[in-house]
């Protein structure tokens, strides 16, 4: 407050030592929707050093760190931070890399606000906001591969063990990345061209730009992982061919299977699988499209079904392909959307319609066999489900249609049956889904281990990071390696 | 790997190309296929497998040319690699002593019945193969067809070779003849298959037809090719190529397959003005 003489304020007294400011959590810049919404470049565009300094100093060194207990790699978050704030970047990077081998996609990907940063102290008291890990995660993995790429750390001797990894999604990568640095021999096999699984064919290049994920899959090869792309397991060999060269085999395929709506019309041309829509775009770069061979229907009007992430990347996938209107359909409401709220807001913001309590019952097409619109039914929320979410219920009688030419489905994808149908006696339930420990990865077989969406139907990335992790503490515990 | 070590054109717009790719050749079984990218910014398209040589380790393509990537397979040769080769995928054809095999294969579709009806001669069925194109230029594999047949019958439909018509035509006077018939094999065309599978509906013949939808990854993980078999949707990648043949929606094929005409004529003009699509033929033209 200024005081009319308040140089002589100044002047005469001697101010009491203010309170420590409160520092704000740093936002971290991006590019403004506008702009976004019409070019693929990466949405969020990282601290500056000098943000990642003052985000750092708001981490409060818990004696009882509970962000890790929130982290399913259990990452040593206030160690990391701390050597932000005394400048040394390289070893809070080597920190962060003892426990996740793929910092850079989890930085930008993993949903911090339901897990390292849900239980962070500053959080917890319920009014601050907690220190924003995730984006120092993410500093500082992407100073390291611009300053240190490099450098690797010293490999301990070949213990002579041999794995064979199936997938080189997330969870594959990570068991692997434990692996290689205790000095045991991974080979990982891909059925596409391309290394990542879903991270290349599903996460768009706007939240996580492919050079990053070939970076980072680059250091693995570096440190000697072996990979094998084209490589259809289940049907170039079995599991149980690569049981006879290896020590043990790690099946991380994913959830590879797209659900569809079994619904009349979901057949006509303009009805994609979100997987389909998104390799399309992503892997096969259908968005540079005639400079790439691979075509997508570029839609004017675009409907995308369901309300998780992968809808909110379809959506904001066709709205940079050019669409006019994208409208997500969902058969609850903004409050039981289960997509990251970051993600919600991302779409909105850059224009994204949502038309809520709507399901859809037919999809219209024409002669030539085309889409031209959905039929839908107006849904109210009735009791919850087992999941305890109201149930969505049809409101009699309230019919409408919603005109467009391009609908994607991203209701969910199941288990790809191609390597459980291939493998004899290996467990699974009754979704398909390969029956293993949660905590160790260890399938109904003798030296098979599992993880990822493969295991627990479609999730997260970092859930899948969190079972290559616990799998591979898992197969060096049986190997005697520690 | 993925060498090209031979390669030919057999016909107007159709090549040849045997190829290294050990661990393909060691694990194909009749009717599968693979999925190849030609370079780093192709297409993934699916390829029936027409034979292998599982010793050598290689395996052996045939291509029309249709859209950008059959065009720019078409240009590249012997001692160019394909960026990518992937198989195989696929089921296989279910092959066992069913007593005669009819094997009808029209145009391309001569090439993916080889592997077939070789295995079905192998399992000990008298096979007789029917192959037929629009006209005499566009046969191919006739003598390979004859090594793998007991019975071979080849026709035009413009007569200018062999039998003067349709092959459906020649499997009705087949069937009308009284010949046994325990199964049918049809590949080709999709209003070929789709005329095999009516007529041999009528006489109750038991009719397998290998399908080729548009596919992106071909191991059952986007769904582009979705169809529709008895009322329920399928995938073609992973629960065929091969489908009960009067279960099949031909009609959802043909229009799903000409999904994307407008972009593929876009990527074909701008393929012929590179410096490798200028070596192109024009379609339907000469070798």
């Amino acid at each position: 407050m200024l005081d009319p003489r308040g140089w002589r304020m100044t002047e005469q007294q001697e101010p009491k030592k203010a309170p420590r400011p409160k520092i704000p959590r740093q936002k971290m810049p991006e590019q403004s929707a506008i702009e976004r919404a019409h070019n693929f470049y990466e949405v969020a565009l990282g601290y500056t050093n000098d943000l990642a300094l003052l985000e750092a100093s708001r981490c409060l060194r818990c004696k009882k760190p509970y962000c890790m207990k929130g982290c399913p790699v259990e990452i040593d978050i206030p160690d990391f931070i701390e050597m932000i704030k005394q400048g040394d970047l390289i070893g809070a990077s080597w920190k962060i890399k003892e426990k996740n081998s793929l910092p850079r996609i989890a930085g930008r990907v993993c949903p911090q606000e339901t897990q390292c940063e849900a239980t962070c102290v500053l959080n917890k008291k319920g009014k601050g906001e907690p220190c924003a890990i995730g984006r120092l995660e993410r500093f500082v993995a992407d100073w390291a591969a611009q300053h240190a790429a490099d450098e690797l750390p010293e490999l301990p001797k070949p213990t002579g063990h041999k794995v064979a990894v199936v997938g080189s999604g997330p969870a594959g990568l990570t068991l692997a990345g434990g692996l290689i640095k205790k000095g045991i021999a991974v080979t990982v096999m891909e059925a596409l061209h391309e290394l990542g699984g879903v991270l290349v064919y599903g996460i768009p290049e706007f939240r996580l730009p492919k050079a990053i994920v070939k970076a980072e899959i680059d250091e693995l090869r570096r440190l000697g992982v072996e990979f094998k792309t084209n490589w259809v397991v289940g049907r170039v060999e079995t599991v149980d061919d690569l049981l006879e060269k290896h020590d043990c085999v790690f099946i991380g395929t994913g959830a590879g299977a797209p659900l569809f709506l079994r619904i009349p019309g979901e057949n006509l041309n303009g009805v994609y699988s979100a997987n389909e829509y998104l390799t399309r775009s992503n892997l096969m770069r259908a968005y540079m499209f005639p400079e790439a061979d691979t075509p997508i229907a570029k839609g004017r009007r675009v409907v995308v079904f369901g309300g998780g992430n992968v809808a909110m990347d379809s959506a904001r996938t066709a709205l940079r392909l050019g669409a006019e209107e994208v409208t997500i359909v969902y058969r609850r409401t903004m409050a039981e959307l289960p997509a990251r709220a970051e993600e919600t807001h991302h779409a909105e913001e850059e224009g994204i319609k949502f038309k809520l309590l709507t399901a859809p019952l037919e999809i219209l097409g024409n002669e030539a066999g085309w889409i031209v619109g959905i039929r839908c039914q107006e849904m109210e929320l009735g009791e919850p489900d087992e999941s305890g979410r109201r149930r969505p219920v049809p409101v009699e009688g309230k019919l409408f249609d919603i005109e467009c030419d391009t609908a994607i489905v991203a209701i969910g994808n199941a288990a790809n049956p191609l390597v459980p149908s291939t493998t004899k006696n290996l467990e699974t339930n009754k979704w398909g889904n390969i029956v293993a420990d949660l905590e160790t990865g260890k399938t109904s077989r003798d030296r098979i281990w599992a993880g990822g969406d493969i295991v627990t139907g479609a999730a997260t990335v970092i859930l899948a990071m969190g079972a290559g992790r616990k799998a591979a503490n898992s197969v060096m515990q049986t190997f005697g390696v520690s | 790997m993925f060498e090209i070590l031979e390669k030919a054109r057999i016909g107007p717009g159709v090549h040849r190309a045997v190829i290294s790719a050990l661990e393909i050749a060691r694990a194909h079984r009749p009717g599968q296929f693979v999925i190849l990218r030609c370079y780093d910014q192709g297409e993934r398209i699916p390829l029936t497998i027409a034979d292998k040589d599982s010793e050598k380790g290689t395996i052996t393509l045939v291509w029309q040319e249709v859209g950008v990537t059959t065009y720019h397979f078409g240009t590249m040769e012997v001692g160019e690699r394909l960026q990518d080769l992937c198989g195989p995928l696929g089921k296989p054809t279910h092959i066992e002593n069913f007593g005669t095999v009819v094997g009808v294969g029209g145009g391309i579709g001569i090439a993916p019945l080889y592997p077939i009806t070789k295995g079905m001669m192998a399992a000990g069925n008298h096979v007789i193969s029917i192959i037929g194109a629009r006209t005499e230029g566009l046969l191919f594999m006739t003598e390979e067809m004859r090594k793998v047949s007991h019975e071979l019958l080849i026709s035009t439909d413009d007569g200018s070779y062999g039998i003067h018509g349709f092959v459906t035509q020649v499997l009705k006077d087949l069937i009308d003849k009284g010949t046994k018939v325990d199964m049918v094999v049809a590949i080709g065309p999709v209003p070929m298959m789709k005329a095999v599978a009516n007529l041999t509906r009528g006489y109750n013949l038991p009719t397998v037809v290998s399908l080729n939808p548009i596919m992106v990854d071909g191991t059952g993980m986007c769904g582009a090719c979705r169809v529709e078999v008895g009322g329920k949707t399928m995938f073609g990648c992973v629960d065929g190529p091969e489908f009960d043949g009067h279960l099949v929606d031909f009609d959802l094929l043909t229009k799903r397959l000409a999904m994307y005409k407008g972009p593929e004529l876009i990527a074909l003009n701008r393929f012929r003005e590179t410096e490798r699509g200028c070596k192109c033929s024009i379609p339907g033209g000469g070798a």
